[in-house]
């Protein structure tokens, strides 16, 4: 951190912009507070670097390119326990050398934040392939919080929750991009700073003689001690106690790892976030996520047209699933439609959720392209012919 | 009768001893050489992070009363990185064995050292993967019995010092157990040492090196095979190429000043 520079009017570029997608998530880290970011090249997600390199010296803070994602993500962790707001960005083979670090992140409950701008095919196709990978990518137990935004002004304002999730929960929080809204460039309007709402982890009061680095309240996260301030944290990724230090104890074991679950899992009313439209008299509904919610609010507007009872349920938080909202919708319709740019992997975790209450129907799309909304329409009109 | 207790007790995490290492590792020397020299320098131990990877060596920082990373395999310098390009106040040391730094650290190793991160390094050759069993390490010598070895191994060694010499490292130096005053004495010129410096010291590792490529499960025999394999740097002169094989020649390496890594990019008023 170089402290001489602490230009923090630079921060919030204030005003309407015609911005690509990828440049949207570095304002929006910048406006966030993020000063350390280490990436390694990968299109389509290298314009988050380049713009990085640039913006982040100017602010004070820190901009390295490493040797390999593994660096990255494992700089990204340290710096942030050394006090950093720190960030990576990557595209999905990238993201694959990245999980290991992520799995340490959760264990030691480091706060940090990873976009993965999701390419397929070996090259700029757009996909949502990544949606289960960003769950379930590491090994060992731990919940991830994902996000995912659907235009450029979604990026910004995203990524500056992300940095807030992951600031209050201490846990990794992933940002899904996707080749279509990265390298596309849009209006994007950057609130006034006061307008932003900014989250910190929280420091301890405590001396080093009274802190236990790892006791938290249940579900909640553990107040940070400052590094090199004689509070003597072990950050390991051995089972490790309140104290820190390595431990046998099987029960504490079990116990520390249903805190940093229960930590995402149980505070889902706080963490998920959804938009719903057209839902009042709906009697069906298309669930989707990121840069899908664009083919399919067109679709609904379309089957709108024809009168069909069409409402859309667009989920920004993917990761922890919106348990309690997808069901409240599910009971209230017949029928719930899965847009999704893969081979149906997100629709599974729907229809556990759905099955008791409505039948399913998954639109899939799995080319290294997006739906067209007639595509999307196609599929309304057909499942409503049938009835 | 008063029990004595060692000064440098305090030191320790928690008080916590006895230390898990085998019966005659080389380990506890050296965790005991670095407190030795930390004690003279009369270093803070607050303003130190200390940094071990995963295997035998990488737990020596579990055993110091210091902020610490631990646990994951090779990523020492990554995370050291980021703490001291965030962090240049603070001072980073690395305990890593042979497997963690020249085998699946290996890349990040040549880059900090490329870099001249200002870190360092204490690497602990002890052969092979001990904590594992007593696999074949990329420092194990030609023609080694490992555990996956069994026929002997057919790999050419890394000679680790050469290898941070011509990444870039400001100071090497390579020194053994057996020689614990010029071992401390090398440990407090990389601690004071401004960019990247590694001592790598040669260990005695009874347990599995000793018993499957030595034959012998003593600590002694061990020290003494490292004894009869070391040369020092003083007296390689007028030496054959024939006669230096498969020595470890012990002393400095490289002691030279240059710049230290502060990020790829850092801002200047003139540079916008």
């Amino acid at each position: 951190m170089n402290s001489l520079i602490s230009k923090t009017d630079k921060r919030v570029k204030t005003g309407v912009h015609f911005m690509l997608g990828n440049y949207a998530v570095v304002e929006g880290a910048i406006a966030a507070g993020c000063d350390y970011f280490a990436g390694y090249p990968i299109t389509p997600a290298n314009e988050i670097s380049e713009l990085m390199s640039k913006r982040l010296p100017e602010v004070g803070g820190v901009f390295v390119q490493g040797e390999d994602e593994l660096f990255s993500i494992y700089s990204v962790v340290s710096a942030s326990l050394a006090g950093a707001k720190a960030m990576t960005a990557t595209a999905s083979a990238g993201f694959n050398y990245m999980q290991e670090g992520i799995g340490y992140a959760c264990a030691v409950e480091a706060p940090c934040v990873i976009v993965d701008v999701q390419r397929c095919r070996g090259e700029n196709f757009a996909t949502q392939a990544d949606v289960m990978q960003m769950r379930w990518g590491a090994s060992g137990d731990y919940e991830m919080i994902c996000l995912a935004p659907s235009s450029a002004q979604e990026l910004f304002d995203y990524i500056i929750l992300g940095f807030n999730l992951a600031e209050k929960y201490r846990n990794p929080v992933i940002i899904m991009s996707e080749t279509t809204i990265a390298l596309m460039r849009e209006r994007v309007q950057i609130p006034k700073k006061e307008d932003i709402k900014i989250i910190n982890r929280k420091y301890t009061n405590l001396s080093p003689k009274d802190y236990l680095p790892f006791r938290a309240q249940k579900n909640s996260a553990p107040e940070m001690a400052p590094l090199g301030k004689g509070y003597h944290t072990l950050y390991t990724l051995n089972y490790h106690n309140e104290d820190g230090t390595i431990d046998w104890d099987a029960r504490g074991y079990d116990r520390l790892y249903k805190r940093i679950t229960g930590k995402i899992k149980e505070n889902r009313k706080d963490i998920c976030k959804t938009e719903t439209f057209y839902l009042d008299d709906a009697d069906q509904v298309i669930i989707t996520y990121g840069s899908e919610v664009r083919p399919a609010m067109d679709a609904v507007q379309m089957a709108r047209n024809d009168g069909i009872k069409i409402g859309l349920l667009k989920l920004i938080t993917i990761w922890p699933v919106a348990e309690e909202i997808i069901k409240e919708v599910a009971k209230n319709v017949h029928k719930v439609y899965v847009a999704e740019m893969n081979i149906g992997k997100y629709s599974k975790e729907i229809e556990r959720l759905c099955i008791p209450y409505c039948s399913i129907e998954t639109i899939t799309k799995n080319q290294g392209i997006i739906h067209t909304k007639d595509e999307i329409y196609n599929v309304i009109k057909e499942g409503n012919k049938c009835q | 009768m008063s029990i004595k207790i060692n000064p440098l007790r305090k030191y320790i995490r928690n008080g916590n001893l006895p230390h898990f290492f085998c019966p005659g590792c080389g380990c506890g020397q050296i965790l005991n050489y670095f407190l030795n020299a930390v004690d003279d320098m009369k270093l803070n131990l607050d303003e130190i992070i200390t940094i071990g990877g995963v295997g035998c060596t990488a737990r020596i920082p579990v055993y110091l009363s210091t902020d610490s990373f631990h646990g994951v395999h090779g990523r020492t310098l990554a995370w050291a990185t980021g703490i001291k390009i965030y962090r240049p106040d603070l001072k980073v040391v690395i305990f890593a064995g042979d497997g963690d730094l020249a085998s699946i650290g290996g890349n990040h190793f040549i880059h900090a050292a490329r870099r001249n991160l200002d870190v360092t390094v204490f690497m602990v050759n002890n052969f092979n993967f001990a904590m594992t069993g007593g696999q074949v390490a990329p420092t194990t010598l030609i023609d080694s019995i490992t555990m996956t070895t069994p026929y002997g191994s057919k790999e050419n060694p890394f000679n680790i010092c050469n290898l941070a010499k011509c990444a870039g490292a400001t100071y090497v130096s390579r020194w053994s157990t057996t020689k614990p005053l010029q071992t401390i004495k090398a440990m407090k010129k990389a601690l004071e040492h401004k960019g990247f410096s590694l001592v790598e010291i040669l260990s005695q590792c009874p347990t599995n090196f000793g018993r499957y490529a030595l034959k012998t499960g003593d600590p002694e025999k061990v020290l003494n095979w490292i004894e009869d394999n070391s040369l020092l740097m003083s007296k390689t002169e007028g030496k054959s190429e024939e006669e230096l094989k498969n020595k470890y020649i012990l002393g400095e390496y490289v002691n030279i000043q240059k710049p230290v890594f502060e990020g790829t990019t850092v801002f200047k008023e003139e540079s916008n």
